[in-house]
Protein backbone atom coordinates (compact mmCIF):
# COMPACT_ATOMS: atom_id res chain seq x y z
CA UNK A 1 0.00 0.00 0.00
CA UNK A 2 1.33 3.36 -0.98
CA UNK A 3 0.01 5.18 2.03
CA UNK A 4 2.14 7.66 3.88
CA UNK A 5 2.35 7.71 7.66
CA UNK A 6 1.61 11.21 8.88
CA UNK A 7 1.75 10.41 12.58
CA UNK A 8 2.84 7.27 14.39
CA UNK A 9 1.68 6.08 17.76
CA UNK A 10 4.43 7.88 19.69
CA UNK A 11 3.73 11.18 17.96
CA UNK A 12 -0.01 10.83 18.56
CA UNK A 13 0.66 10.17 22.24
CA UNK A 14 2.74 13.36 22.53
CA UNK A 15 0.12 15.40 20.69
CA UNK A 16 -2.75 14.09 22.83
CA UNK A 17 -0.85 15.04 25.99
CA UNK A 18 -0.19 18.51 24.63
CA UNK A 19 -3.87 18.95 23.70
CA UNK A 20 -4.99 17.85 27.17
CA UNK A 21 -2.48 20.24 28.69
CA UNK A 22 -3.73 23.14 26.55
CA UNK A 23 -7.31 22.37 27.58
CA UNK A 24 -6.41 22.45 31.26
CA UNK A 25 -4.60 25.75 30.73
CA UNK A 26 -7.82 27.38 29.53
CA UNK A 27 -10.25 25.39 31.69
CA UNK A 28 -8.44 24.90 35.01
CA UNK A 29 -11.13 22.89 36.81
CA UNK A 30 -13.69 22.00 34.08
CA UNK A 31 -16.45 23.15 36.45
CA UNK A 32 -18.46 24.83 33.73
CA UNK A 33 -16.90 23.10 30.74
CA UNK A 34 -18.34 20.22 28.76
CA UNK A 35 -16.70 18.06 26.11
CA UNK A 36 -18.74 17.06 23.06
CA UNK A 37 -17.39 14.35 20.78
CA UNK A 38 -18.67 14.67 17.22
CA UNK A 39 -20.08 11.35 15.95
CA UNK A 40 -18.86 9.06 14.65
CA UNK A 41 -15.09 9.53 14.71
CA UNK A 42 -14.61 12.42 17.09
CA UNK A 43 -15.82 10.19 19.91
CA UNK A 44 -12.61 8.12 19.97
CA UNK A 45 -10.49 11.25 20.29
CA UNK A 46 -12.79 12.67 22.97
CA UNK A 47 -12.54 9.43 25.00
CA UNK A 48 -8.74 9.65 24.90
CA UNK A 49 -8.68 13.28 25.96
CA UNK A 50 -11.00 12.56 28.87
CA UNK A 51 -8.85 9.60 29.91
CA UNK A 52 -5.76 11.85 29.91
CA UNK A 53 -7.53 14.55 31.93
CA UNK A 54 -8.28 11.93 34.57
CA UNK A 55 -4.87 10.29 34.59
CA UNK A 56 -2.62 13.34 34.27
CA UNK A 57 -4.59 16.07 35.97
CA UNK A 58 -6.99 14.13 38.22
CA UNK A 59 -9.90 15.92 36.60
CA UNK A 60 -12.74 13.43 37.03
CA UNK A 61 -16.40 13.60 36.11
CA UNK A 62 -16.01 15.90 33.15
CA UNK A 63 -19.43 16.34 31.60
CA UNK A 64 -19.19 14.52 28.30
CA UNK A 65 -21.64 14.15 25.42
CA UNK A 66 -21.71 12.65 21.97
CA UNK A 67 -23.34 14.67 19.23
CA UNK A 68 -24.56 13.25 15.94
CA UNK A 69 -24.87 15.82 13.17
CA UNK A 70 -26.55 13.71 10.47
CA UNK A 71 -29.91 15.49 10.56
CA UNK A 72 -28.20 18.89 10.44
CA UNK A 73 -25.98 18.24 7.42
CA UNK A 74 -26.35 20.42 4.35
CA UNK A 75 -26.06 17.56 1.85
CA UNK A 76 -29.31 15.68 2.57
CA UNK A 77 -30.65 14.43 -0.82
CA UNK A 78 -27.43 15.64 -2.48
CA UNK A 79 -25.24 12.64 -1.82
CA UNK A 80 -25.78 9.26 -3.49
CA UNK A 81 -26.11 7.42 -0.24
CA UNK A 82 -28.59 7.68 2.56
CA UNK A 83 -27.09 9.65 5.43
CA UNK A 84 -27.13 7.20 8.29
CA UNK A 85 -27.32 8.57 11.78
CA UNK A 86 -25.34 7.69 14.89
CA UNK A 87 -26.32 8.00 18.49
CA UNK A 88 -26.57 11.37 20.18
CA UNK A 89 -26.05 11.16 23.91
CA UNK A 90 -26.16 14.45 25.76
CA UNK A 91 -27.80 14.14 29.18
CA UNK A 92 -27.31 17.75 30.19
CA UNK A 93 -28.19 21.24 29.05
CA UNK A 94 -25.35 23.29 27.57
CA UNK A 95 -26.95 26.62 28.50
CA UNK A 96 -24.21 29.05 29.59
CA UNK A 97 -21.59 26.29 29.50
CA UNK A 98 -18.21 26.34 27.83
CA UNK A 99 -18.44 23.71 25.14
CA UNK A 100 -15.46 22.01 23.53
CA UNK A 101 -16.19 20.21 20.25
CA UNK A 102 -13.83 17.32 19.58
CA UNK A 103 -13.37 15.85 16.08
CA UNK A 104 -10.53 13.90 14.50
CA UNK A 105 -10.09 15.65 11.14
CA UNK A 106 -11.11 19.21 10.25
CA UNK A 107 -11.57 19.27 6.49
CA UNK A 108 -14.22 21.43 4.76
CA UNK A 109 -15.66 22.69 8.04
CA UNK A 110 -19.16 21.60 7.07
CA UNK A 111 -19.44 19.02 9.85
CA UNK A 112 -18.58 21.64 12.41
CA UNK A 113 -21.08 24.03 10.82
CA UNK A 114 -23.72 21.31 11.29
CA UNK A 115 -22.55 20.68 14.86
CA UNK A 116 -22.88 24.39 15.67
CA UNK A 117 -26.54 24.21 14.61
CA UNK A 118 -27.15 20.87 16.29
CA UNK A 119 -25.84 21.94 19.69
CA UNK A 120 -28.42 24.73 19.82
CA UNK A 121 -31.04 22.08 20.50
CA UNK A 122 -29.44 21.61 23.90
CA UNK A 123 -29.34 25.26 24.95
CA UNK A 124 -27.26 28.37 24.31
CA UNK A 125 -23.62 27.78 25.21
CA UNK A 126 -21.49 30.58 26.54
CA UNK A 127 -18.50 29.69 24.39
CA UNK A 128 -17.84 26.95 21.84
CA UNK A 129 -14.28 25.87 21.10
CA UNK A 130 -12.97 23.31 18.65
CA UNK A 131 -10.30 20.68 19.24
CA UNK A 132 -9.03 18.58 16.31
CA UNK A 133 -6.23 16.11 15.81
CA UNK A 134 -5.64 16.94 12.14
CA UNK A 135 -6.31 20.26 10.44
CA UNK A 136 -6.38 20.10 6.62
CA UNK A 137 -5.92 23.84 6.47
CA UNK A 138 -6.12 24.41 2.70
CA UNK A 139 -9.38 22.54 2.18
CA UNK A 140 -11.83 24.73 4.04
CA UNK A 141 -15.21 25.70 2.54
CA UNK A 142 -16.31 27.75 5.53
CA UNK A 143 -14.61 30.22 7.90
CA UNK A 144 -14.02 27.72 10.72
CA UNK A 145 -10.68 27.21 12.51
CA UNK A 146 -9.66 24.97 15.42
CA UNK A 147 -8.75 26.42 18.83
CA UNK A 148 -6.66 23.40 19.77
CA UNK A 149 -4.95 21.50 17.00
CA UNK A 150 -2.76 18.42 16.79
CA UNK A 151 -1.10 18.72 13.42
CA UNK A 152 -1.67 20.79 10.30
CA UNK A 153 -1.66 18.79 7.09
CA UNK A 154 -1.38 20.24 3.62
CA UNK A 155 -3.14 17.41 1.79
CA UNK A 156 -4.62 18.08 -1.62
CA UNK A 157 -8.34 17.64 -2.02
CA UNK A 158 -8.47 14.15 -3.51
CA UNK A 159 -6.20 12.70 -0.89
CA UNK A 160 -7.68 11.17 2.21
CA UNK A 161 -6.52 11.46 5.78
CA UNK A 162 -7.30 8.38 7.83
CA UNK A 163 -7.04 8.23 11.59
CA UNK A 164 -6.59 4.81 13.19
CA UNK A 165 -7.28 4.23 16.88
CA UNK A 166 -5.99 1.41 19.06
CA UNK A 167 -9.56 0.68 20.20
CA UNK A 168 -10.80 0.17 16.65
CA UNK A 169 -8.02 -0.69 14.21
CA UNK A 170 -5.52 -1.94 16.80
CA UNK A 171 -2.99 0.87 16.37
CA UNK A 172 -2.71 4.61 16.83
CA UNK A 173 -1.68 6.16 13.53
CA UNK A 174 -2.62 8.77 10.95
CA UNK A 175 -2.23 7.91 7.27
CA UNK A 176 -2.37 9.93 4.09
CA UNK A 177 -3.93 7.95 1.24
CA UNK A 178 -3.30 8.98 -2.37
CA UNK A 179 -6.13 9.71 -4.81
CA UNK A 180 -6.51 6.29 -6.43
CA UNK A 181 -7.04 4.48 -3.16
CA UNK A 182 -9.38 7.11 -1.86
CA UNK A 183 -11.90 6.16 -4.50
CA UNK A 184 -11.89 2.52 -3.44
CA UNK A 185 -12.26 3.39 0.21
CA UNK A 186 -14.92 6.00 -0.29
CA UNK A 187 -17.00 4.46 2.46
CA UNK A 188 -14.59 5.87 5.04
CA UNK A 189 -14.84 9.33 3.57
CA UNK A 190 -13.31 12.14 5.52
CA UNK B 1 -29.09 -2.17 3.77
CA UNK B 2 -28.75 1.55 3.79
CA UNK B 3 -31.91 2.68 2.08
CA UNK B 4 -35.54 1.65 1.71
CA UNK B 5 -36.41 -0.76 -1.11
CA UNK B 6 -39.56 1.24 -1.89
CA UNK B 7 -40.31 4.81 -3.01
CA UNK B 8 -43.73 4.91 -1.35
CA UNK B 9 -45.12 3.47 1.86
CA UNK B 10 -48.35 1.96 0.56
CA UNK B 11 -48.56 -1.05 2.84
CA UNK B 12 -46.46 -3.38 4.94
CA UNK B 13 -47.04 -6.04 2.27
CA UNK B 14 -44.58 -4.25 -0.02
CA UNK B 15 -41.79 -3.99 2.56
CA UNK B 16 -38.89 -6.30 3.31
CA UNK B 17 -37.68 -7.23 6.77
CA UNK B 18 -34.60 -5.04 6.17
CA UNK B 19 -36.83 -2.03 5.47
CA UNK B 20 -38.50 -2.44 8.86
CA UNK B 21 -35.12 -2.79 10.58
CA UNK B 22 -33.89 0.39 8.89
CA UNK B 23 -37.05 2.30 9.84
CA UNK B 24 -36.71 1.20 13.50
CA UNK B 25 -33.01 2.05 13.64
CA UNK B 26 -33.75 5.50 12.25
CA UNK B 27 -36.73 5.91 14.60
CA UNK B 28 -34.41 5.28 17.58
CA UNK B 29 -32.49 8.42 16.65
CA UNK B 30 -35.65 10.46 16.19
CA UNK B 31 -37.00 9.26 19.52
CA UNK B 32 -33.93 10.83 21.09
CA UNK B 33 -34.52 14.02 19.08
CA UNK B 34 -38.14 14.40 20.22
CA UNK B 35 -37.07 14.13 23.85
CA UNK B 36 -34.62 17.04 23.54
CA UNK B 37 -35.33 20.50 24.90
CA UNK B 38 -35.60 21.66 21.27
CA UNK B 39 -37.31 18.86 19.40
CA UNK B 40 -36.56 19.80 15.84
CA UNK B 41 -33.99 19.00 13.16
CA UNK B 42 -33.53 20.87 9.87
CA UNK B 43 -33.21 17.85 7.52
CA UNK B 44 -36.32 18.42 5.39
CA UNK B 45 -36.11 22.21 5.01
CA UNK B 46 -36.62 21.97 1.25
CA UNK B 47 -39.44 19.40 1.26
CA UNK B 48 -43.15 20.19 1.14
CA UNK B 49 -45.65 17.61 2.32
CA UNK B 50 -49.41 17.56 1.76
CA UNK B 51 -51.59 15.76 4.28
CA UNK B 52 -54.71 14.68 2.43
CA UNK B 53 -57.37 13.32 4.71
CA UNK B 54 -60.44 12.11 2.87
CA UNK B 55 -61.59 10.41 6.06
CA UNK B 56 -61.70 11.67 9.64
CA UNK B 57 -58.65 11.32 11.81
CA UNK B 58 -57.27 13.11 14.83
CA UNK B 59 -54.37 11.11 16.16
CA UNK B 60 -52.84 10.02 12.87
CA UNK B 61 -53.14 13.45 11.28
CA UNK B 62 -51.65 15.22 14.30
CA UNK B 63 -48.90 12.63 14.55
CA UNK B 64 -47.96 12.99 10.88
CA UNK B 65 -48.12 16.77 11.04
CA UNK B 66 -45.94 16.85 14.12
CA UNK B 67 -43.44 14.42 12.56
CA UNK B 68 -43.25 16.59 9.44
CA UNK B 69 -42.77 19.78 11.46
CA UNK B 70 -40.14 18.20 13.68
CA UNK B 71 -38.20 17.48 10.48
CA UNK B 72 -38.67 21.11 9.35
CA UNK B 73 -40.75 20.21 6.28
CA UNK B 74 -43.36 22.65 5.00
CA UNK B 75 -46.82 21.23 5.59
CA UNK B 76 -50.19 21.80 3.97
CA UNK B 77 -53.35 20.19 5.26
CA UNK B 78 -56.41 19.19 3.37
CA UNK B 79 -59.55 17.57 4.58
CA UNK B 80 -62.26 16.34 2.27
CA UNK B 81 -65.04 17.87 4.32
CA UNK B 82 -64.05 21.41 3.29
CA UNK B 83 -62.84 20.85 -0.28
CA UNK B 84 -63.73 20.61 -3.95
CA UNK B 85 -64.19 16.87 -3.53
CA UNK B 86 -67.70 17.84 -2.50
CA UNK B 87 -68.04 19.55 -5.92
CA UNK B 88 -67.23 16.33 -7.76
CA UNK B 89 -63.51 16.58 -8.42
CA UNK B 90 -61.74 13.24 -9.01
CA UNK B 91 -58.94 12.00 -6.74
CA UNK B 92 -56.25 12.33 -9.41
CA UNK B 93 -57.37 15.87 -10.28
CA UNK B 94 -57.40 16.89 -6.64
CA UNK B 95 -53.93 15.51 -6.05
CA UNK B 96 -52.46 16.86 -9.30
CA UNK B 97 -53.76 20.31 -8.44
CA UNK B 98 -52.01 20.10 -5.11
CA UNK B 99 -48.82 18.77 -6.69
CA UNK B 100 -48.85 21.65 -9.20
CA UNK B 101 -48.08 23.82 -6.20
CA UNK B 102 -44.74 21.95 -5.93
CA UNK B 103 -45.44 19.38 -3.28
CA UNK B 104 -42.90 16.55 -2.88
CA UNK B 105 -44.74 14.07 -0.72
CA UNK B 106 -48.35 13.12 -0.04
CA UNK B 107 -49.67 11.56 3.15
CA UNK B 108 -53.13 10.25 2.38
CA UNK B 109 -55.99 8.69 4.26
CA UNK B 110 -58.86 7.53 2.09
CA UNK B 111 -61.98 5.42 2.69
CA UNK B 112 -61.32 3.24 -0.40
CA UNK B 113 -58.92 0.30 -0.15
CA UNK B 114 -56.07 0.70 -2.63
CA UNK B 115 -56.45 4.47 -3.03
CA UNK B 116 -52.77 5.03 -2.25
CA UNK B 117 -51.61 2.36 -4.69
CA UNK B 118 -53.81 3.84 -7.41
CA UNK B 119 -52.45 7.31 -6.76
CA UNK B 120 -48.82 6.17 -6.76
CA UNK B 121 -49.28 4.91 -10.33
CA UNK B 122 -50.70 8.18 -11.61
CA UNK B 123 -48.96 11.04 -9.88
CA UNK B 124 -45.36 12.04 -9.45
CA UNK B 125 -44.85 12.26 -5.70
CA UNK B 126 -43.87 10.01 -2.85
CA UNK B 127 -47.04 8.59 -1.26
CA UNK B 128 -47.49 7.52 2.34
CA UNK B 129 -50.64 5.57 3.09
CA UNK B 130 -52.16 6.81 6.35
CA UNK B 131 -54.99 4.29 6.13
CA UNK B 132 -56.92 3.18 3.06
CA UNK B 133 -60.34 1.86 3.99
CA UNK B 134 -60.23 -1.65 5.39
CA UNK B 135 -56.91 -2.40 3.64
CA UNK B 136 -53.73 -1.19 5.36
CA UNK B 137 -52.48 1.33 7.89
CA UNK B 138 -48.73 0.74 7.64
CA UNK B 139 -47.42 3.41 10.00
CA UNK B 140 -49.73 2.18 12.78
CA UNK B 141 -48.38 -1.36 12.38
CA UNK B 142 -44.82 -0.05 12.38
CA UNK B 143 -45.32 1.94 15.56
CA UNK B 144 -47.04 -1.05 17.19
CA UNK B 145 -44.08 -3.31 16.38
CA UNK B 146 -41.67 -0.59 17.42
CA UNK B 147 -43.43 -0.34 20.79
CA UNK B 148 -43.29 -4.12 21.25
CA UNK B 149 -39.59 -4.12 20.34
CA UNK B 150 -38.98 -1.31 22.83
CA UNK B 151 -40.81 -3.15 25.59
CA UNK B 152 -39.68 -6.74 24.95
CA UNK B 153 -36.36 -6.23 23.17
CA UNK B 154 -37.43 -7.86 19.95
CA UNK B 155 -40.52 -8.87 18.01
CA UNK B 156 -39.26 -12.20 16.69
CA UNK B 157 -40.78 -15.26 18.41
CA UNK B 158 -43.07 -13.14 20.57
CA UNK B 159 -46.72 -14.16 20.86
CA UNK B 160 -48.99 -11.37 19.75
CA UNK B 161 -52.76 -11.47 20.10
CA UNK B 162 -55.03 -9.17 18.12
CA UNK B 163 -58.54 -8.91 19.55
CA UNK B 164 -61.68 -7.50 17.99
CA UNK B 165 -62.98 -6.59 14.58
CA UNK B 166 -60.36 -8.26 12.39
CA UNK B 167 -62.52 -8.09 9.28
CA UNK B 168 -62.83 -4.30 9.01
CA UNK B 169 -59.52 -3.42 10.59
CA UNK B 170 -56.67 -2.10 8.48
CA UNK B 171 -54.66 -1.97 11.70
CA UNK B 172 -55.09 -5.73 12.08
CA UNK B 173 -54.06 -6.52 8.51
CA UNK B 174 -50.98 -4.29 8.55
CA UNK B 175 -50.05 -5.64 11.97
CA UNK B 176 -50.35 -9.24 10.79
CA UNK B 177 -48.06 -8.52 7.80
CA UNK B 178 -45.55 -6.65 9.95
CA UNK B 179 -45.47 -9.15 12.80
CA UNK B 180 -45.18 -12.19 10.52
CA UNK B 181 -42.38 -10.49 8.56
CA UNK B 182 -40.48 -10.03 11.80
CA UNK B 183 -40.98 -13.62 12.87
CA UNK B 184 -43.63 -13.21 15.57
CA UNK B 185 -46.46 -15.64 16.25
CA UNK B 186 -49.85 -14.08 15.69
CA UNK B 187 -53.28 -15.11 16.93
CA UNK B 188 -56.54 -13.30 16.33
CA UNK B 189 -59.56 -13.37 18.60
CA UNK B 190 -63.06 -12.00 18.12
CA UNK B 191 -66.63 -12.90 17.19
CA UNK B 192 -66.66 -15.42 14.33
CA UNK B 193 -68.64 -12.96 12.25
CA UNK B 194 -65.77 -10.47 12.41
CA UNK B 195 -62.96 -12.87 11.53
CA UNK B 196 -62.39 -13.27 7.79
CA UNK B 197 -62.88 -16.81 6.49
CA UNK B 198 -59.41 -17.19 4.98
CA UNK B 199 -57.45 -15.45 7.73
CA UNK B 200 -55.43 -18.61 8.41
CA UNK B 201 -53.87 -18.31 4.95
CA UNK B 202 -51.92 -15.36 6.35
CA UNK B 203 -50.26 -17.70 8.83
CA UNK B 204 -52.24 -16.65 11.90
CA UNK B 205 -54.29 -18.83 14.21
CA UNK B 206 -57.79 -18.14 15.44
CA UNK B 207 -59.18 -18.39 18.97
CA UNK B 208 -62.70 -17.43 19.94
CA UNK B 209 -62.22 -17.73 23.70
CA UNK B 210 -60.63 -14.55 25.00
CA UNK B 211 -59.32 -16.06 28.23
CA UNK B 212 -57.54 -18.90 26.42
CA UNK B 213 -56.08 -16.45 23.94
CA UNK B 214 -54.84 -14.16 26.72
CA UNK B 215 -53.22 -17.09 28.54
CA UNK B 216 -51.22 -17.74 25.37
CA UNK B 217 -49.99 -14.27 24.48
CA UNK B 218 -47.17 -11.89 25.48
CA UNK B 219 -48.93 -8.87 24.04
CA UNK B 220 -52.63 -8.19 23.49
CA UNK B 221 -53.56 -5.56 20.93
CA UNK B 222 -57.17 -4.58 21.59
CA UNK B 223 -58.82 -3.13 18.50
CA UNK B 224 -61.61 -0.63 18.51
CA UNK B 225 -65.10 -1.77 17.58
CA UNK B 226 -65.63 0.15 14.35
CA UNK B 227 -69.32 0.83 14.31
CA UNK B 228 -68.95 3.16 11.33
CA UNK B 229 -67.72 0.36 9.07
CA UNK B 230 -70.42 -2.14 9.99
CA UNK B 231 -73.30 -1.86 7.58
CA UNK B 232 -75.06 -4.74 9.33
CA UNK B 233 -75.05 -6.34 12.75
CA UNK B 234 -72.11 -8.64 13.37
CA UNK B 235 -72.87 -9.20 17.04
CA UNK B 236 -76.13 -8.92 18.99
CA UNK B 237 -75.32 -6.01 21.31
CA UNK B 238 -72.29 -4.00 22.41
CA UNK B 239 -72.87 -5.32 25.91
CA UNK B 240 -72.60 -8.89 24.76
CA UNK B 241 -69.42 -8.05 22.84
CA UNK B 242 -67.93 -6.53 25.98
CA UNK B 243 -68.83 -9.56 28.07
CA UNK B 244 -67.14 -11.94 25.65
CA UNK B 245 -64.27 -9.94 24.16
CA UNK B 246 -63.79 -6.93 26.43
CA UNK B 247 -60.59 -6.80 28.48
CA UNK B 248 -61.10 -5.96 32.16
CA UNK B 249 -58.86 -5.86 35.20
CA UNK B 250 -60.33 -9.05 36.59
CA UNK B 251 -59.23 -11.21 33.64
CA UNK B 252 -55.92 -9.39 33.37
CA UNK B 253 -55.05 -9.99 37.04
CA UNK B 254 -56.13 -13.63 36.91
CA UNK B 255 -53.55 -14.49 34.22
CA UNK B 256 -50.42 -16.27 35.39
CA UNK B 257 -48.15 -13.73 33.69
CA UNK B 258 -48.06 -9.99 33.11
CA UNK B 259 -48.96 -9.26 29.51
CA UNK B 260 -48.62 -5.98 27.64
CA UNK B 261 -51.83 -4.28 26.56
CA UNK B 262 -51.96 -2.17 23.42
CA UNK B 263 -54.68 -0.18 21.71
CA UNK B 264 -54.42 1.83 18.49
CA UNK B 265 -56.99 4.37 19.70
CA UNK B 266 -59.43 5.95 19.86
CA UNK B 267 -60.57 3.89 22.85
CA UNK B 268 -64.19 3.06 23.45
CA UNK B 269 -63.77 2.96 27.21
CA UNK B 270 -65.88 0.21 28.69
CA UNK B 271 -66.40 -1.58 25.35
CA UNK B 272 -63.22 -3.35 24.15
CA UNK B 273 -61.21 -2.30 27.19
CA UNK B 274 -62.17 -0.97 30.61
CA UNK B 275 -60.81 2.27 32.01
CA UNK B 276 -58.78 0.64 34.77
CA UNK B 277 -56.99 -1.55 32.19
CA UNK B 278 -56.42 1.35 29.78
CA UNK B 279 -54.88 3.40 32.59
CA UNK B 280 -52.91 0.55 34.16
CA UNK B 281 -49.15 0.26 33.89
CA UNK B 282 -49.45 -2.80 31.69
CA UNK B 283 -51.03 -0.62 29.00
CA UNK B 284 -48.57 1.11 26.68
CA UNK B 285 -51.20 3.08 24.78
CA UNK B 286 -49.57 6.47 25.34
CA UNK B 287 -46.09 5.09 24.56
CA UNK B 288 -47.55 3.94 21.25
CA UNK B 289 -48.63 7.51 20.54
CA UNK B 290 -45.21 8.90 21.39
CA UNK B 291 -43.46 6.26 19.30
CA UNK B 292 -45.83 7.10 16.46
CA UNK B 293 -44.18 10.47 15.96
CA UNK B 294 -40.66 8.97 15.95
CA UNK B 295 -41.61 6.16 13.57
CA UNK B 296 -43.38 8.55 11.19
CA UNK B 297 -40.35 10.86 11.25
CA UNK B 298 -38.20 7.89 10.26
CA UNK B 299 -40.53 6.88 7.40
CA UNK B 300 -40.73 10.44 6.06
CA UNK B 301 -36.97 10.98 6.40
CA UNK B 302 -36.12 7.74 4.61
CA UNK B 303 -38.60 8.31 1.78
CA UNK B 304 -37.61 11.97 1.40
CA UNK B 305 -33.97 10.98 0.98
CA UNK B 306 -35.02 9.16 -2.21
CA UNK B 307 -36.81 12.11 -3.83
CA UNK B 308 -35.12 13.50 -6.99
CA UNK B 309 -31.71 12.17 -6.26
Amino acid sequence: MSQKVLLNSKEINIILRRLACQLVENHPNFKNTVIIGIQPRGVFLANRIIQLLEEEYSINNVEYGQLDITFYRDDFRRSDKLLEANKTKIDFIVEDKQVIFVDDVLYTGRSIRAALTAIQSFGRPNVIELLTLIDRRFSRHLPIQPDYNGRQVDAINDEQVKVHWKEVQGEDAVYLLPTSETKQQKTDSK
Amino acid sequence: MSELSVNHLLGIKYLKKEDIDLIFKTADHFKEVINRPIKKVPSLRDITIANLFFENSTRTRLSFELAEKRLSADVINFSAASSSVKKGETLIDTVNNILAMKVDMVVMRHPNPGAGIFLSKHVDASIINAGDGTHEHPTQALLDSYSIREKLGEVANKKILIVGDIMHSRVALSNIFALKLQGAEVKVCGPKTLIPKYIESLGVSVETNLRKALEWCDVANMLRVQNERMEMSYFPTTREYTQQFGLNKEILDSLNKEIIVMHPGPINRGVEITSDVADSKQAIILEQVQNGVAVRMAVIYLLASKINR
